[in-house]
């Protein structure tokens, strides 16, 4: 029997790659917030030692890298491939991060569902033996995503109630053919949604949609139930997105979610801290998935989490041209050693 | 069963929280009669330097501009807009802002391509249509005049 197998849309990796380990960076903010305390290292301010606000994403993703790889007590050559993207234009921040280490680069884009879409491929090239160990990882910097897709940082203009704060954070994992760790059993690619929202101030009433359908097609293709979960974690809904999923997979697919649903949108910051509808951005859930979640799995007090990456992918001029916005949601689940589906 | 869009527009509105308008409506009352307060206790200090009337609400202006060039740069002017919003939005304060927070902001791509072709990025269309709207304004208050009888 192949280690890999299709069921409906969703691979299941018979003998599942696991992930050695993982870092998560952030700033000031980050660490102001509720996970602040178990991010392994945080940047004194956002320059990042740099003098660009690109150049302070790239060091940190390419900080998460390293630290990652420390934590696996592996050196870059022993890592087949780096699968690597972010927000910026062209993926500036994962090429330039990665260009200073030998380590063969895939970019890969997928908005803010870039964390689970890296698992997803490093899990299937480690399990298939295209590669003994993989890195995935991710970045996004709060003022770098405001002067490329917003307004410059001291323009002085009003955030809507639903508009959500970009992540300055990173996040990196190493997953290997064999080990110890949590295991990636299942990745599931998600469809490009779009159900005709405009407002970029309301990117989780836009992602909304794909993570329902995602999380929904998984859940039957595995016949697993949502109580059969410790936790379905999507990426970076906030509060607005969060909801209407939960309402969505009510009405649209009858499946309630509720009481094992968090959104890592949701968890980085707290209400104290002016972020209005949540966190967003890549580096929103590689932090909370690298400095937490996984944390929470290696302890054992989470057995099996479904983590669903949810990515709005409106161009800087698409909104402009009076398009919706669509969005991707990519998942990979989870299991604490020693467990299985 | 799938949502239309129209019924998911009508869910994503009731999950949406609305912006807090009576509050920034005050707020913005607020803020902007301080700044138009401010401006005129300027213009009549100035009145008691300058002889001209005009030249002392044009010495407003530019104080007013400064100072605004001045507290973005220190990075304080946006935390005030974001309470006062259209109060300093609507003055000169929020022109001057428009202008000199992208110039800040593209100062690392350079001085000619950053700062110099970026600074009017967000006043350009201002510029771009004030100034449309100021010829053809002109241009008809011309001909009125002309055939009222009037000019000269």
């Amino acid at each position: 029997m192949s280690t890999i197998e299709r069921t409906g849309r969703t691979i299941r990796l018979r003998e599942p790659p696991v992930l050695l380990a993982e870092a998560a960076v952030g700033s000031q903010k980050e660490r102001q917030g509720p996970l602040g305390k178990w991010l392994h290292f945080v940047f004194e301010d956002a320059f990042a030692g740099t003098k660009t606000w690109e150049a302070a994403e790239s060091a940190m993703h390419q900080k998460a890298v390293q630290l990652a790889l420390e934590r696996a007590g592996l050196r870059e050559t022993d890592v087949d491939v780096a699968l690597a993207g972010d927000l910026l234009n062209q993926c500036m921040s994962s090429s330039f991060a990665l260009r200073q280490m030998q380590i063969p680069f895939a970019g890969m884009f997928g908005a803010c569902s870039t964390m689970a879409l890296t698992l997803g491929m490093a899990a299937i090239l480690t399990a298939c033996g295209a590669a003994e160990r993989a890195i995935a990882s991710t970045s996004s910097h709060f003022c770098a995503a405001e002067k490329q897709f917003r307004m410059p940082l001291e323009y002085g203009g009003q955030r809507a109630p639903t508009a959500q704060w970009t992540a300055t954070a990173a996040g990196a994992a190493v997953v290997a053919r064999k080990g110890d760790g949590p295991r990636i059993e299942a990745v599931h690619f998600g469809t490009v949604t779009d159900y005709g929202v405009k407002d970029s101030a309301n990117m989780g009433a836009a992602m909304a949609p794909s993570a329902c359908r995602t999380i929904a097609d998984f859940l039957e293709d595995l016949r697993l139930k949502p109580a059969q979960m410790d936790l379905i974690l999507t990426g970076d809904l906030g509060a607005v997105g969060s909801d209407l999923l939960q309402n969505l997979l009510r009405r649209e697919r009858d499946t309630e979610i509720r009481a094992v649903h968090q959104d890592c949108g949701c968890l980085l910051y707290d209400d104290t801290q002016d972020v209005h509808a949540g966190a967003s951005g890549c580096g929103c859930s590689a932090a909370v998935l690298c400095a937490h979640i996984l944390r929470r799995m290696r302890e054992g007090s989470l057995r099996r989490v479904l983590f669903a990456g949810t990515g709005a992918l409106l161009s800087g001029v698409s909104p402009l041209q009076g398009e919706s916005i669509p969005s991707v949601t990519h998942a990979v689940l989870l299991t604490a050693q020693g467990g299985t589906v | 069963m799938r949502l239309s869009q129209k019924e998911y527009a009508g869910m994503v509105k009731s999950a949406s929280p609305d912006s807090p308008v009576l509050l920034s409506c005050l707020k913005a009352f607020a803020a902007g009669g301080a700044i138009c307060a401010f401006a005129q206790g300027l213009s009549v200090l100035y009145g008691t330097w300058l002889a001209e009337k005009k030249q002392a609400d044009l010495a407003v202006t530019l104080t007013l501009i400064f100072l605004t060039a001045v507290l973005t740069a220190f990075g304080v002017f946006d935390k005030i807009a974001k309470h006062a919003g259209a109060g300093t939005f609507v003055p000169i304060t929020g022109f001057a802002n428009s202008i000199v927070s992208p110039a800040m902001e593209f100062s690392t791509e350079g001085r000619i391509l950053g700062t110099g072709a970026q600074m009017f990025r967000i006043a350009g269309p201002v510029l771009v249509y004030g100034l449309s709207m100021a010829a053809v304004y002109g241009a008809l208050y011309r001909l009125f005049v002309y055939w009222m009888g009037g000019g000269a």
